[in-house]
């Protein structure tokens, strides 16, 4: 059986001053995929992510989202600096993920409050409900950054470097998490600079400098040319890291 | 202590004072808490300058000073959101020029016009006797709006205070809150402006929201703080000036500021104290 496919992108290109940021990308998701675009640094991840969700215009080309609604999308991006030190408590932060789907409905309901417990809880992170967002340590507002994506969606989540701040050990925990949520079907599109653990997870790969090397399943990318400069690398960094 | 508030409201231009003063420094509060944690503080002081900048106009003209400010300042409101929001240009260099071309644009005119009496001196820095009963009415109409959007928007505007991006990308029309949000902030400037003064009235929005946050850890606790706190400083800076016989807008700034060194000092101390208990911050 054919799956669905929930996000199709054709030659989007995304311009700066100094030129592209993104040239010429196309795509496709399919409903339970879990694509993971790599790439090394300035090489266009975010600002791709970005334009898919609308948040900056693109030149060129064209995104269709054709399952989820715009407020069914989970997104973590990178945190910005006014965030952390920003006077929220962690139930208030969680719960804003619910906010995109209430229209003009103003206030939170049972159910918000109750969904906004229940993802604390999966990331194991009930405890801190009450704490202030900005007494929190990084890998703790990571986590309860995830909670709020979580909040937003049920279909498809997008993830701009999710590991940022975690350790070694929490990071794996993530991986697992996002791989049982992928199991269950939730659609993933993840940006990672950790080759390894994108093979591991994704079953589709986008390789991008600026416009893409490579996008197609997983094991053809490990036997590509470029997937395998890119392990090596990986494995090369990962070394260097250790000494 | 009773003796000296009973002589106080037997002043009719005072209670007037303090009625206005009341709602515009509650929704100066709400609204600042947003504007500062969203690094638009300068967009209220840039706002307050071109406020100034229209009173000009509309006394050389010998308008009703609302009716032309509102409008004016509404529109700068607008521009200044969309030169914040432009990456192209910075931001907060651009508010300079703007807000310091409005102040020259406003001296110009009335010194060609009026001359530099008293009434300028009255806008710049403030005057409880300006406050006449249209003032009243338009100032309780006004706050009573911005109160019932912004409970009514609250959750909404939490979520694009805390993230823009994720609130836009989770289908939160975020430009729609921002835009209301300036507006508002236009809405009380130009009713508070003549009693706190043009260069005065962006301590009302900033100072409530700075000092809150020192002590609180929750966004609605640090709103409901400021709030609070943001009356409390304009009754006790009115007072003041009262008792004191010196300048109204000036006297609630000093109490503000008082008040922003004890908040400081608490936040301190509770850090401190957390650093102590958990080995964190």
């Amino acid at each position: 059986m054919m799956k669905e496919t929930v996000l199709s992108c054709d030659g989007i290109s995304v311009k700066y001053d100094a030129g592209y940021a993104v040239r010429d990308v196309g795509f496709s998701v399919e409903a339970g995929d879990c694509l993971c675009i790599v790439g090394e640094n300035g090489s266009g991840k975010s600002t791709l992510m970005k334009a898919l969700l609308g948040l900056i215009p693109v030149q060129g080309g064209r995104v269709r989202f054709d399952g989820p609604k715009k407020n069914e999308i989970g997104y973590l991006a990178q945190q910005t600096v006014v965030q952390k030190d920003f006077p929220a408590n962690v139930t208030e932060v969680v719960l804003s993920g619910r906010m995109g789907r209430h229209g003009f409905m103003p206030f939170y309901s049972k159910k918000d409050r109750a969904a906004a417990g229940e993802k604390l809880r999966l990331l194991n992170a009930d405890h801190l409900a009450d704490k202030s967002y900005r007494d929190l340590s990084g890998g703790q507002q990571q986590r309860v950054l995830l909670a709020r994506a979580l909040c937003a969606t049920e279909k498809m989540l997008f993830l701009d470097e999710p590991v940022t701040g975690l350790d070694p050990l929490m990071s794996a925990e993530l991986y697992t998490l996002l791989s049982d949520l992928n199991g269950k079907g939730l659609t993933i599109v993840m940006i990672s600079h950790d080759v390894k653990s994108a093979v591991r997870i994704g079953n589709k790969i986008l390789h991008l400098r600026t416009c893409p090397l490579f996008f197609g399943a997983t094991d053809d990318y490990c036997r590509s040319e470029a997937g395998q400069t890119m392990l090596e690398k990986g494995r090369f960094a990962a070394e260097a890291h250790h000494v | 202590m009773f003796e000296l508030l009973r002589e106080l409201f037997s002043f009719d231009f005072i209670v007037r004072a303090l009625i206005v003063g009341v709602f515009v420094a509650l929704c100066a509060a709400l609204l600042g808490v947003s504007l500062v944690l969203k690094r638009y503080s300068m967009i209220g002081d840039g706002l307050s300058h071109v406020g100034f900048g229209t009173l000009a106009i509309a006394m050389s003209l010998g308008l009703a000073p609302l009716q032309v400010s509102i409008p004016l300042v509404l529109l700068a409101a607008f521009l200044l959101l969309r030169i914040s929001e432009s990456s192209k240009i910075k931001g907060d260099a651009a508010i300079a020029l703007i807000s310091s071309s409005a102040l020259a644009i406003g001296v110009l005119v009335i010194s060609l016009t009026t001359g530099l009496n008293a009434d300028v001196c009255n806008y710049m820095f403030g005057s409880i006797l300006a406050m006449k009963m249209g003032d009243l009415y338009v100032s309780v109409a006004a706050a009573v709006v911005v109160l019932v959007l912004y409970i009514l928007f609250y959750n909404k505007i939490f979520a694009i205070t805390f993230d823009e991006q994720f609130a836009r990308a989770t289908g939160v029309r975020a430009g729609l809150y921002n835009m209301l949000i300036a507006f508002l902030t236009a809405l009380i400037i130009v009713v508070g402006m003549r009693m706190m003064g043009a260069m005065l009235i962006s301590s009302l929005i900033i100072f409530p929201a700075l000092s809150s946050m020192r002590a609180f850890g929750s966004f609605k606790r640090v709103v409901i703080c400021s709030a609070v706190l943001s009356v409390l400083c304009f009754f006790v800076g009115l007072v003041v000036s009262f008792v004191f016989d010196a300048p109204t807008g000036a006297s609630i700034v000093i109490v503000n500021l008082a008040a922003f060194c004890l908040f400081a000092l608490v936040g301190f101390v509770r850090r401190r104290f957390l650093l102590a208990t958990h080995g964190e911050v």
